[in-house]
């Protein structure tokens, strides 16, 4: 049977008496759950802000044809050679086309698959823009915008103009801000572009592309996936890319391996694009804890430091307690108790600090041309977190109380009364 | 009469810093309303004696009875409620929480018991300090009182429980001769009153010529 109330008046009037040495223990721990939940909070913040960059821009799988030599020279077919060694020197590529051959029945099958999101076409042309009698080498790519817009957050890089006018637009083009300002053009502009084999023809700017990366923007540009088509004079069927969103994209790297082998197309996946990306996430959460579980150790250290000085003092009181009839678990859970009380009032503080850094960081200005939507640093206001961190407070502040409380219970009384 | 307290053959040792035989073959008893004392040179081991009897030291060889059950070899949990509940102790020195009120101190043993109310608990705090004549001092700090009454609000706590035995180790050492009598006369009352069984350490004659009997120790042993 335990008699928590006087235990808890015990460890209470301890604490109170020794203001000074508790409120050290526990604003360690307040510093440590502070900087965890500060450090956490904006380091998730700003990978999910990251991942999500890149996740909205880049495809789950990219299906293309890629160019690249046969695999079966001609020299192989030819029986007499069978036995001799072959070496041929400058193989070339074959001449084919970039088009995906069947792109459209690829496209309706993807659309009818439910592991798929969406699935868009696309078609890279290169191009010249003419501006005076200067040629700006370059490609526009054929899209279906309104599709691009929703598996993508493309809205977001338009900086001027929208999706809605390049698709009401027969003629019109969603130039690159790099080119734009080259070319001192803005929206409402005309721009001429001619093709590699020499046609030129007038586009209307409804919109400024700007992905923040200078080697895009300052070549690429977009139009209507039909506008491009009949720039490069080619079929409906002309279509160079399909870039597929799946709902899980945990089964890209499957998919992909599928549809490769049953559409004769080249497949990557998001996970080979994006191998090195992971790393980063990985490093920096490691920072993050690497720095807490640090801080939360120093707390616990002093936790550990305080608890024992405090027994150290009270070694009397111990005496008399278990003189008077308290048992060693009592006077165990006394010592116990304080340091949870640290543990809890420290961390709970720490949750709180931690809380209003967040906030602070959330509001300072943050602006960067490559992320047009984001104006202050990326928090990550998880409840999670809170949590993790409310018990790793009381976690260390257990372990660190429990050696000296340990000590606490094992004391004989009679050693202390006798004075040896 | 009915034993309150019985000791068999309890021998003691001390190995270090080498063996040394501290008691041997105590045999006694102490009946029910019966007020001991117990004299003997400093070093003859009556404070360890009493340390047993009080069954906070469990190293020991013997047998020890309370209310004719048998204490020995009884877990240290147990051995806190038995301490708790039915023994009395009063220090040579005297030892209170030097940051709890008068009052906390003497309440206490009697909150870890938890068999009463805290009010209950308070007033009965109450009437212990004023039997011993230091209510005025309940709300004071315990470390900011005189060494006597310090004393006295030692044995208040000690009787709180309403023990069936009080155990005293030189309990009126540092009171002057005026709050030694008091101290004496209430130990007598609580006798003659309340049945209650005292075993008292004490240097002072005159305090053990006036119990119902004197234990003397010499070297370990029971003289007498
Ligand atoms: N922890 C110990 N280790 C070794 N010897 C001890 C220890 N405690 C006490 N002694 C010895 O045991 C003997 C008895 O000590 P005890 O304290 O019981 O004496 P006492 O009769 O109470 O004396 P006093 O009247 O001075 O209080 C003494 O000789 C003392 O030196
Ligand atoms: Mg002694």
């Amino acid at each position: 049977m335990t008699n928590w109330k006087v235990i808890l008046n015990i460890a209470k009037t301890h604490l109170l008496t020794k203001m000074k040495s508790t409120a050290t223990a526990a604003l360690g721990v307040t510093f440590g759950i502070g900087a965890y939940i500060t450090l956490v909070s904006f380091m998730t913040g700003l990978n999910d802000m990251l991942d999500s960059l890149i996740l909205n821009q880049t495809p789950h799988i990219h299906l293309y044809n890629e160019i690249k030599p046969t695999e079966r020279q001609p020299v192989s077919l030819y029986d007499e050679f069978k036995n001799s060694v072959n070496i041929v020197h400058s193989v070339k590529p074959k001449e084919s086309p970039k088009k995906i051959h069947n792109a459209l029945p690829i496209l309706n099958y993807l659309k009818q698959d439910k592991k798929v999101k969406g699935a868009t076409p696309q078609l890279r042309a290169q191009i010249f823009y003419l501006s005076g009698s200067i040629e700006l080498g370059g490609n526009l790519v054929g899209v279906d915008i309104m599709e691009e817009t929703r598996l993508s957050n493309m809205r977001d890089y338009i900086v001027g103009g929208s999706p809605e006018a390049l698709k009401n637009t027969e003629n019109g083009i969603l130039l690159g801000s790099g080119l734009a300002q080259k070319m001192s053009l803005g929206v409402g502009d005309r721009v001429q572009i001619s093709t590699v084999k020499g046609a030129v023809f007038p586009l209307k700017i409804v919109g400024i592309y700007q992905s923040g990366i200078a080697d895009i923007d300052n070549v690429q540009s977009y139009a209507n996936l039909k506008t491009v088509q009949r720039i490069l004079g080619e079929a409906r069927n002309y279509i160079t890319d399909i870039n597929v969103k799946l709902l899980d994209i945990g089964e890209a790297p499957a998919m992909a391996r599928k549809l490769a082998g049953q559409f004769e197309v080249t497949a990557t996946d998001i996970n080979e694009a994006n191998a090195q990306f992971e790393t980063g996430s990985n490093i920096r959460n490691l920072i993050t804890y690497a720095v807490s579980i640090t801080l939360l150790i120093v707390a616990g250290f002093g936790i550990y430091n305080i608890l024992n000085m405090l027994i150290y003092e009270k070694m009397k009181d111990i005496a008399i307690l278990k003189a008077t009839g308290f048992s060693g678990r009592d006077v165990q859970l006394i010592f116990m108790s304080q340091a949870m009380i640290i543990g809890a009032v420290g961390g709970l503080l720490g949750l709180f600090i931690g809380y209003v850094l967040s906030r602070i960081i959330d509001n300072v200005r943050f602006e960067t041309e490559a992320l047009p939507t984001i104006s202050t640093y990326p928090i990550d206001y998880n409840i999670g977190y809170y949590l993790i961190g409310i018990a790793f407070a009381l976690l260390s502040t257990f372990v660190a109380g429990w050696l000296p409380s340990n000590k606490a219970r094992r004391i004989d009384p009679v050693r202390i009364i006798r004075g040896t | 009469m009915d034993l309150v307290l019985e000791t068999k053959n309890i021998n003691k040792h001390f190995y270090k810093p080498k063996d040394f035989h501290v008691l041997k073959d105590i045999s006694f008893g102490i009946g029910k309303g019966e007020f001991a004392s117990i004299m003997g040179k400093s070093g003859s081991g009556k404070s360890t004696l009493l340390y047993i009897l009080s069954t906070m030291d469990t190293d020991y060889t013997g047998e020890l009875y309370l209310n004719g059950e048998l204490i020995t070899g009884k877990s240290h949990q147990e051995l806190s409620r038995i301490r708790n509940e039915r023994i009395g102790f009063v220090f040579q020195f005297h030892y209170l929480l030097s940051e709890f009120s008068v009052l906390e101190n003497v309440m206490l043993p009697a909150k870890k018991l938890a068999k009463k109310s805290h009010a209950e608990i308070e007033h009965d705090g109450i009437e212990k300090l004023k039997m011993l004549h230091i209510e005025h001092l309940a709300q004071q700090r315990a470390s900011r009182i005189s060494g006597g009454e310090k004393q006295r609000v030692a044995i208040a706590r000690a009787l709180i429980n309403d023990p069936t035995i009080l155990m005293g180790d030189e309990p009126t050492g540092n009171l002057d001769s005026h709050n030694s009598e008091n101290v004496f006369s209430i130990f007598k009352r609580l006798k003659e009153e309340q049945g209650l069984s005292l075993l008292v350490v004490t240097h002072d004659e005159d305090f053990a010529k006036r119990t119902d009997r004197t234990i003397q120790m010499e070297d370990g042993r029971i003289i007498g």
